[in-house]
């Protein structure tokens, strides 16, 4: 099997026979075509017909796909309360961004590794409690409470991931739904944890001598920028593709070499620490906490807002969960009908858009290699 | 000739019922070993016992002199045993490019992954030509090529293809096995699970027949293709 044996004088027969072969008898000519001339000179011919060829981009997407579009995002998030410094623009904003952060950690759970999570408040609560209590029971600044709450968060998937991570994911679907609502109980009955109060109190990261509530959104936008680029960059490594493989088809990722049951703990983890990092943004900005917060409804807003952006696609769910966050706000002016609003205009968006607003692309190749026009000589023949 | 591969007494049970019942085998270096069968002969269970998939029940494996009886598959692909499943199991969401990069995932060295890639296409140009289409959009027995140049990327020194020619056509059968005889010249050793016994036979060097989980005939090729019970149930008269 070579390339050489096609030669140039030919092509426009091959691409006849591929014009003419608009059913089942002239098919076969075409595959007689492929044996007679050579196969790569008949891919050549039909490659007009491929998919997977490089579309037409609109400018839209190429603007959005560009480099610094999420650049210019975080700058107009940074500028916002020069724009408007409303309490109650900061305060929405601030939640939408915590919001993003949930959505992203799930992202990497649900949306790269195909493990659907019934139950990730759960990882909110346990890093809210855990900053929460350290900082008001026992007086320590929020900043010495991250890494108790990353070990704990740690521990909570480690104690759920571990045993269920063995099986397929709608096990892990039930076990992680029981889970969710364990640690709200949990948080419900005990004594440090407030009971059905919570806890309250909680103090900020301080006001830098600014206005409190915008010293904490700019730390938020912050902490929040960095974790959507961590989890993108995490998401085109070599842990990132090995997540993909396994959502894909896990037997053959397997068979392929990949250790699905270290690589499917490594995303369930680390969607646990992103979740953790996101309820001590979430303490600190409501400074206080309580049960309901993190009942099975938000675990469930929270997917919503992975599968309505596109599973997958980290600036997908970026959008998606600032529409989740914001969509209720923004249509309070019809006040009681809000949250059926809301339900209609969900249902109207995934009948339309059933792979998400801003789907990840399938068929991601190095840019180099799309870039390139397919030549015959792109391929070295080795004798 | 020192044996790549050692499989002797293996013992499968599916719950009650026993899939493998002390089936024996071997395959040397740069040999192609065709396991051939009917259906439920225990073809496809012997590879997955092989791979890890299955659990084996009694029995030995053993591959460049290391016991890998129930071993883990990620462990075996360490080892360069590298399993080609039934029905082809690529990634059809992802592009050919990207499925042929899952074949270098326990390969630590991307220009060594890099190198095998382009050895690919040169071996199956017709890859090359898709190479940014989606696995799915191929046709079978280009996917059935997939299959294979993906498990040549992770560096098989044993290469286990389980029916490569299952819902092909004729000719594309006769490609596939083309291939495989490609890379037996590359000096992998091949173990080939057919039932297609007429292709198989043109490529193994050495062949054994099994049924009902035992081997009931081992011979050369030549040997199973003049057998005269070979060829009344798999080749015809």
């Amino acid at each position: 099997m070579s390339t050489d044996r096609t030669n140039r004088p030919e092509q426009p027969n091959a691409s006849a026979t591929n014009r003419t072969a608009p059913d089942a008898v002239d098919a076969s000519a075409f595959v007689n075509a492929v044996d007679n001339r050579g196969d790569t000179k008949v891919a050549l011919a039909g490659s007009g017909l491929a998919p997977g060829k490089p579309r037409k981009v609109s400018p839209v997407s190429r603007l959005i796909s560009h480099p610094w579009f999420g650049l210019v995002i975080v700058a107009l998030a940074v500028a916002l309360p020069f724009i408007d410094s409303r309490a109650y623009t900061i305060r929405i904003s601030t939640d939408a961004l915590i919001f993003v952060m949930l959505a992203v950690g799930l992202n990497i759970v649900v949306g790269y590794c195909g493990l659907l999570d019934l139950g990730y408040a759960a990882f909110f609560a346990i890093g809210a409690y855990t900053s929460g209590v350290l900082t008001t029971t026992f007086g320590w600044p929020v900043i010495a409470t991250i890494p108790c709450v990353v070990v704990a968060a740690v521990i909570g998937g480690l104690l759920i991931g571990g045993p269920t991570l063995r099986l397929r994911s709608d096990y892990l679907a039930i076990v992680t739904l029981g889970f969710g609502e364990i640690v709200r109980i949990t948080a419900n009955n005990l004594e440090f944890t407030g009971g059905p109060n919570g806890v309250f109190g909680i103090p900020d990261f301080g006001d830098f001598g600014l206005r409190a509530d915008i010293a904490t959104y700019w730390i938020v936008t912050v902490v929040v920028a960095l974790a959507v680029l961590a989890s993108a960059r995490l998401g085109r490594g070599r842990l990132g593709r090995a997540w993909r493989f396994v959502r894909e088809d896990e037997d053959a990722a397997e068979a392929m070499g990949i250790h699905t049951y270290k690589v499917k703990f490594a995303a369930y983890v680390t969607g646990a620490i992103f979740g953790g990092l996101a309820g001590v943004l979430f303490a600190v900005h409501q400074t206080a906490i309580s049960p309901p917060s993190f009942n099975f409804l938000y675990s469930a807003l929270i997917l919503m807002a992975v599968v309505l952006g596109g599973m997958g696609s980290t600036p997908g769910v970026v959008v998606g969960a600032v529409i989740i966050a914001l969509l209720p706000e923004l249509l309070r002016g019809v006040e009681n009908w809000r949250y059926f609003v809301f339900g209609v205009l969900l249902i109207v968006l995934m009948i339309f858009r059933p792979q998400g607003i801003w789907p990840h692309r399938v068929g991601e190749t190095p840019a180099k290699v799309r870039r390139k026009p397919m030549r015959e000589d792109d391929v070295e023949v080795v004798p | 000739m020192s044996f790549v591969l050692e499989v002797r007494d293996l013992v499968v049970n599916y719950g009650k019922v026993e899939a493998l019942r002390g089936l024996s085998l071997t395959v040397g270096d740069g040999e192609t070993v065709s396991l051939l069968g009917n259906n439920g002969a225990g073809k496809s269970t012997t590879v997955d016992a092989i791979s890890g998939v299955v659990r084996v029940t009694s029995g030995t494996i053993t591959a460049f002199g290391k016991d890998v009886t129930n071993a883990k598959p990620w462990d075996l692909v360490e080892m360069g045993i590298i399993h080609v499943p039934e029905g082809r199991r690529i990634f059809s969401r992802l592009t050919v490019h990207e499925n042929l990069q899952i074949g270098g995932y326990a390969v630590t060295d991307s220009s060594a992954i890099n190198q095998r890639i382009k050895q690919v296409y040169s071996l199956l140009p017709r890859l090359a030509e898709r190479r940014a289409q989606q696995g799915g959009t191929l046709s079978g027995g280009e996917q059935q090529m997939l299959a294979i140049g993906r498990a040549m990327v992770a560096g098989p020194k044993l290469l286990m293809l389980d029916e490569p020619s299952m819902g092909l056509a004729p000719l594309m059968v006769a490609q596939i096995m083309d291939v495989v005889r490609d890379i037996r010249e590359q000096g992998t050793s091949v173990l080939l699970i057919e039932q297609n016994a007429r292709s198989a036979l043109r490529v193994a060097t050495r062949g054994y027949v099994i049924d009902s989980g035992v081997v009931t005939i081992e011979a050369s090729a030549e040997q199973l293709r003049s057998d005269p019970r070979v060829v009344e149930a798999y080749l015809g008269k």
